[in-house]
């Protein structure tokens, strides 16, 4: 007994507790690997029963998912000039030529602009409102805050058909700023909510020796108070992106052409020239890039900002 | 540099009511304390002063200029905080130039100033530092620099000392009245510490539940209570009050307390009811031979001094009496009183009656 402490696990916990960890990370990192392994592999290799662990890589996936093909017959294959590219080469051993890229470079771009558009619209709007009911006397405080947070008390899916509606008497249909303003009203209560908690914490005295020293209000909130609420701002950014980003549902209902983002055209992949599961996958995969890249280069502040208030400064 | 001037200064903030009209005057170049315990509304008054909160009524002169619904920008004053309140993204050189940024000066007069500054508070070697890293003392100090870059009007504190510890404290307050008589800043001090009021204060304001008890130099705010709750606040171990049921005529200059008779300074107001008869503690010696006895219960040694709480019929009394006189607990003593310092309280309202001591201080006559 002489070596046991409450505080300091022993050896063998620390091992069950490392164990325990590997497992879960195992467990739900298993999907995203099926994902990255299968955008790699040939159409028939993604299919096989049992599924292959070791297979031969291919960028099939890939090329499929920037393209549309045509099948056309071996005499007329033959007689075409040699493929000038790799990925023309790729598709020419299917016996198809490229007819033209795909639409897929169009959607990733529709979901950056909407996504990172009403992320900033968002985050932009919470930091004012969050300071003003963190800092001045508003009427109502309390209700006003409430009626902002409860607009998130239902699945926002379920206010789809009159939001759609909506949209179609204001033309906002199939266009980028009526998805920005949907997603930016869907996110602001959690940007106010998260933000009023930031701004909270922010000793109002910083803002107050600004005042003093001659600055304005304006001046005093953009250049003292924001630098201090950059952890709660980007954290708050990459829980708005998440959302913008990621979202299906309302993805699917309002947009069909110029609007509309990767979640519902990458499924739509699959019907093009049989079950093409690698180029899902590959579209999958290249989804991920921009959040994960966007929250690596916020990670700093993630961490701070998601256990803030559990640590005194 | 300039005199400040609060006439009937009120603040409430919704049915609470901080500040009850209010009125005195700073002189220029004066170190004003305002003193009181916390909630007692000093520090709203400094606020208020500084344009961080708005009184709800009242006016506030600065250099003849009424500035009472001013913002804090306009009235060229410093604040210094009780945290200190340094910009935490900014180093230290960056905090001690920002209030000359805000001006519009060029960046040669910002340079200059700032290390002449950091000469006059010996922080020259750390003006490149992050604020986060340093002590309290140098944190202290660069919130000073930070107030007297601009050469303000005058100078607010808030409790400056307060976030520092009990060692460091007594040294920066020499630091802080140093500076004063060197730059004759009129500065306005917040404490709830009387012995740093009395310590540094040309003139002190004793506040209690937002109204003025009493205005005045240290010495005769000791000296001279205008009210039970100064004697009570000021001084340690405070005022001894011995509370009797009588009467006193204008003119006469003793009391009859449970049988005993106790000098005082001449009375100038007749007064019947509950009164209290207050003496300081160094104001009561200790005799072998006389009426009023009592027996010594306690005696604590401070050095030079010691305080003996003795035990008599109108209740606990303590005096404080030089360390080599014996006082032991258990012994039967006898209590001489310092009448000509003693001051007469009615003990309903807790003010002071006029007197021969008092007379021209009190100023609610």
């Amino acid at each position: 007994m002489s070596s046991y402490s409450i505080t300091e696990p022993s050896s063998l916990q620390k091992w069950l507790a490392g164990t325990l960890v590997v497992a879960y990370a195992v467990i739900t990192l298993l999907p995203l690997v099926w994902i990255l392994t299968t955008g790699f592999k040939s159409p028939v290799d993604a299919i096989a029963y049992p599924p292959k662990i070791l297979f031969e890589p291919s960028l099939e996936g890939y090329v499929n998912l920037f393209t549309t093909r045509t099948r056309v017959a071996p005499e007329t294959l033959e007689a075409l000039p040699p493929p000038a590219t790799w990925y023309e080469e790729v598709v020419r051993n299917r016996d198809m030529v490229i007819a033209g890229p795909s639409r897929y470079g169009e959607r990733f771009l529709n979901s950056v602009i909407i996504g990172f558009g009403s992320t900033f619209l968002s985050v932009f709007l919470g930091t004012l409102a969050a300071y003003a009911f963190s800092r001045f006397k508003v009427p109502l405080k309390d209700d006003l805050l409430f009626f902002i947070l409860s607009t998130r008390m239902m699945p926002p899916i379920a206010v789809a058909i009159p939001i759609f509606l909506m949209f179609r008497t204001l033309g906002l249909s199939d266009t980028h700023l009526g998805m920005i303003l949907l997603y930016t009203a869907v996110n602001i209560s959690l940007a106010v909510w998260l933000l009023k908690g930031f701004m909270d914490e922010i000793p109002r005295e910083y803002e107050e020796a600004a005042l003093i020293d001659g600055y304005t209000r304006f001046q005093a909130f953009y250049k003292v108070v924001l630098p201090q609420a950059a952890t709660g701002i980007a954290s708050t950014a990459i829980f708005c992106l998440i959302f913008s980003w990621n979202e299906y549902a309302f993805a699917v209902l309002l947009t069909s052409g110029t609007a509309q983002t990767a979640p519902p055209f990458i499924p739509t992949i699959i019907g093009v020239g049989g079950q093409d599961w690698p180029a899902v996958a590959a579209g999958a995969t290249l989804f991920l890039v921009p959040v994960m890249v966007f929250t690596i280069l916020l990670r700093k502040h993630l961490l701070r900002g998601i256990t803030f208030g559990a640590v005194r400064k | 540099m300039a005199e400040i001037v609060i006439k009937n200064l009120r603040k409430e903030f919704g049915d609470f009511t901080a500040v009850q009209s209010s009125s005195f005057k700073i002189e220029d170049g004066e170190f004003f304390m305002l003193l009181g315990p916390s909630g007692c509304g000093k520090t709203t008054t400094l606020r208020m002063i500084a344009g961080l909160e708005l009184p709800t009524s009242g006016e506030i002169y600065i250099d003849k200029e009424e500035v009472g619904q001013k913002p804090a920008r306009q009235r060229d004053i410093a604040f210094v905080f009780q945290m200190f309140a340094l910009y935490p993204h900014m180093n230290v050189r960056r905090n001690i130039s920002y209030p000359l940024i805000s001006q519009g000066m060029s960046k040669r007069q910002v340079k200059d100033k700032v290390a002449e500054v950091s000469r006059i508070l010996g922080i020259e070697d750390i003006l490149d530092r992050p604020v986060s890293g340093l002590s309290g003392g140098d944190r202290q100090r660069v919130a000073l620099g930070r107030a007297i870059v601009r050469e303000p009007k005058a100078f607010m504190m808030d409790e400056p000392l307060g976030a520092l510890d009990a060692e460091f404290r007594e040294h920066m307050a020499e630091e802080l009245r140093a500076l004063h008589d060197r730059m004759g800043a009129t500065t306005v001090y917040v404490t709830h510490d009387q012995l740093e009021a009395m310590q540094m204060g040309d003139k002190i304001v004793v506040m209690n539940h937002g109204v003025i008890e009493q205005f005045g130099t240290p010495q005769d705010i000791y000296d001279k209570p205008a009210t039970m709750f100064v004697a009570d606040f000021i001084g340690s171990p405070s005022m001894n009050f011995l509370k009797f049921h009588g009467e006193v005529l204008a003119g006469s200059s003793n009391v009859r307390l449970h049988h005993v008779d106790l000098a005082m300074p001449t009375v100038r107001e007749p007064f019947q009811g509950d009164l209290v008869y207050g003496i300081r503690p160094e104001h009561i010696s200790l005799r072998d031979e006389g009426d009023n006895r009592g027996e010594v219960v306690a005696a604590e040694y401070l050095g030079t001094t010691q305080i003996v709480t003795v035990k008599t019929s109108g209740g606990d009394l303590k005096a404080r009496i030089a360390s080599d006189q014996p006082a032991k607990p258990g012994e039967t003593v006898a209590l001489e009183f310092n009448g000509t310092t003693a001051t007469l309280f009615d003990n309903q309202s807790g003010r002071a009656l006029r007197s021969d001591l008092n007379e021209g201080i009190l100023s609610h006559v």
